[in-house]
């Protein structure tokens, strides 16, 4: 059986199981679901164990810092630090003190914390709110970083967030809380560094985070017009990264195209792109291509913002640039 | 560790001692170049750390900051492991990866030991969520010095521990008096606009006090207090140890400037020279001090105490030794660690 449900619905499901089975389980952050229409949602997590959700002062490296020592206390926080732009001001609870607890006490302090945040260009964000700190999150050994694009993938990936002995992050795109997608009655923890084919093609890959996966998934609509049958490949956890399925996929296809919506330069874009050259050159028929922001800030004014965000129509641009002599 | 006081006085010399001569030993393997980097030294502090630490209970948390060898010790770490992991050995306690910075006993409910010194603030204040949310009477510790209120994350974590009533006692080592200053090339002595640090947690209706920190009995009632107060439910308590700045306290590479501490000098038998530091033989050494109150006792105890620095120093030997002839860690396992499974 399968029926159709919003990403925040899948999440805050995965909340309220891991709550209901774990009594260690809270969740420290008032709106996780950011302060638009989804935020009712998380009405349930209070009604159902309001001992368990604290709302924090705005304290983004304070509730980080906590939840990192409340893990290692032997708790399972789950801390939401609002958008992805408030991320920098916890960085060093994440990467100094969560991410290094497991190797700097010589595997005796595991650190099972979970963090949360929305994350990208989410619409008149600005500079300083349309952040996307997860590239740089890649760069600091120690935290798993998980992507979700759809709810059937958030569901299972926060309850093996949230069961982890490890720090994890989980970056949910502010724009795709909305989206319906089809999930399954039977729902369960999913494995992390397991990639998902969200589209199978044997004449380009796409491999794509987050909302990337979804603008993929139009682009190949697209190209399928065109006669160009593009695969889609869905990380879905970029720590731990499955190497596997994305050089599996490439041989098949010898194109890719990497979307990340972060600026290019050191974008997980870059980081795929130089794992598929390393690994899988002898497979390739033609240049990797990235699709990301340039290295410029999220400017205000929509047309302007619209113009730097990756989307479908950049990405068939990019697919047909090493297909055109297909 | 016994509840009677006059025993407890013996146990109190024993572990402060014991402290002592590690450190004496560690600043040798320091000068000795037995290993690389920067380190901090507790002597001057033992008192705080090991009347402290007998005030809490077996399964309490506890976080410490770099200057951390007191600490561990104090809550009953091997003193081996404790070196081997200093000269980043196989043996040590944190199999060679944190090194003095981060010695830590997660057995002896240790949470990390952070670096950062400000963070000691925060993780515990996390000790102190869980410690609630289990429910099981249980608190955290945070030891830190001055220098962690100087930054941000010091203050956000007081004020969510201050409004969610966690039970964590913040006990600040205050060694900046007679701190060399940054005018002799030292650390900067205090840099607060405040000049009593108890007004910080004070600000967030945390109830903070001021003890004797070369006391460990102090110390140790002031702590027993906190704790109770804390397992009753009334949230968090700050507790300002003030001790003086060590001379050997050189920044990042301390001296063993006041030699190696010659327990003649709390027995009478050594006498105190009129040199430069004659007010720490005299006054300030937390370690000659209860030595000397005890020596005084009578011949008896005069032995006693000079048996027990006998014995620790015995300890001390046999642990560096073995640290020292200890493997350091097979280079295959550099990645091991990184993530549990």
């Amino acid at each position: 059986m399968s029926r159709r449900q919003t990403y925040a619905a899948a999440f805050v499901d995965a909340l309220l199981d891991s709550m209901d089975e774990d009594r260690t389980v809270s969740l420290i952050g008032s709106a996780p679901l950011g302060l638009g229409p989804e935020r009712h949602l998380t009405n349930q997590l209070r009604d159902r164990h309001p001992n368990r959700v604290m709302d924090p002062p705005t304290a983004e490296g304070g509730v980080a810092s906590v939840g990192a020592g409340a893990a290692m206390a032997g708790v399972r926080p789950f801390v939401d630090l609002l958008t992805g732009s408030f991320v920098y001001l916890a960085w060093t609870q994440i990467v100094n003190e969560a991410a290094n607890g497991f190797y700097m006490s010589g595997g005796k302090l595991p650190v099972p914390v979970t963090y949360h945040c929305l994350e990208g260009v989410r619409g008149a964000g600005a500079p300083q709110h349309s952040q996307s700190p997860h590239a740089m999150l890649w760069n600091a050994p120690g935290i798993e970083i998980v992507m979700p694009a759809m709810a059937s993938d958030v569901y299972g990936l926060i309850r093996t967030a949230i069961q982890s002995p490890n720090p994890t992050m989980v970056f949910s795109h502010a724009k795709i809380l909305g989206v319906e997608s089809a999930v399954s009655d039977e729902r369960a923890p999913l494995p992390f560094g397991k990639a998902d084919i969200k589209r199978k093609g044997r004449d380009v890959t796409i491999v794509a985070l987050s909302i990337g996966v979804h603008h993929a998934l139009e682009a190949a609509e697209l190209l399928a017009q065109q006669g160009i049958d593009a695969e889609v490949v869905d990380p879905r956890t970029l720590v731990p990264f499955d190497e596997e399925a994305v050089l599996a996929s490439v041989e098949k296809t010898g194109r890719l195209v990497v979307v990340d919506e972060m600026p290019l330069r050191c974008s997980s874009a870059s980081e795929i792109a130089a794992t598929v050259a390393e690994k899988g050159f002898q497979h390739l028929k033609a240049p990797v291509q990235r699709v990301t922001r340039p290295d410029v800030p999220v400017p205000f004014s929509p047309p302007l913002e619209q113009a730097l965000t990756p989307d479908a129509e950049q990405i068939v641009c990019a697919v047909r640039r090493i297909t055109a002599e297909a | 560790m016994t509840t009677d006081p006059r025993a407890m006085r013996w146990e109190f010399l024993e572990k402060m001692l014991l402290i002592r001569r590690f450190e004496e030993a560690v600043g040798r393997f320091g000068a000795d170049k037995d290993f690389p980097g920067h380190y901090h030294l507790y002597i001057g502090q033992e008192a705080t750390g090991v009347g402290a630490m007998a005030a809490l209970g077996e399964k309490d948390r506890i976080a410490s900051t770099h200057r951390n060898h007191g600490h561990v010790l104090a809550r009953g770490a091997d003193p081996m492991a404790a070196l081997a992991e200093i000269l980043g050995r196989d043996a040590g306690l944190n199999r060679g990866r944190g090194g003095t910075i981060h010695l830590c006993d997660p057995d002896l409910g240790f949470l990390q030991t952070s670096g950062v010194v400000g963070s000691v603030v925060g993780l515990a204040t996390g000790g102190g969520y869980a410690c609630k949310m289990l429910g099981d009477g249980t608190l955290t510790a945070a030891f830190f010095g001055d220098g962690a209120l100087e930054e941000g994350i010091a203050f956000e974590c007081l004020n969510i521990a201050a409004l969610w009533k966690l039970p964590v006692i913040f006990i600040c080592e205050n060694n900046s008096a007679d701190a060399w200053g940054m005018a002799k090339g030292g650390y900067p002595t205090l840099v607060h606009a405040s000049n009593d640090l108890r007004s910080i947690p004070g600000s967030m209706g945390i109830e903070a006090i001021r003890v004797e920190g070369i006391d460990p009995f102090a110390v140790y009632d002031a702590v027993s207090t906190a704790a109770a107060r804390c397992r009753a439910g009334e949230g968090p308590l700050f507790i300002e140890t003030m001790t003086r700045r060590w001379a050997g306290s050189a920044p990042l590479w301390p001296e063993l400037a006041t030699g190696i501490t010659d327990i003649g000098m709390a027995t009478g038998r050594t006498a105190i020279g009129d040199g430069p530091h004659r007010d720490w033989y005299e006054t300030n050494d937390p370690v000659l001090r209860l030595a000397r109150e005890l020596a005084a006792e009578g011949a008896e105890a005069l032995a006693r105490v000079e048996q027990i620095d006998r014995q620790v120093r015995d300890i001390i030997e046999t642990a560096a030794q073995r640290a020292l002839a200890s493997p350091f860690p097979a280079v295959e396992t550099a990645a091991d660690y990184v993530f549990a499974n």
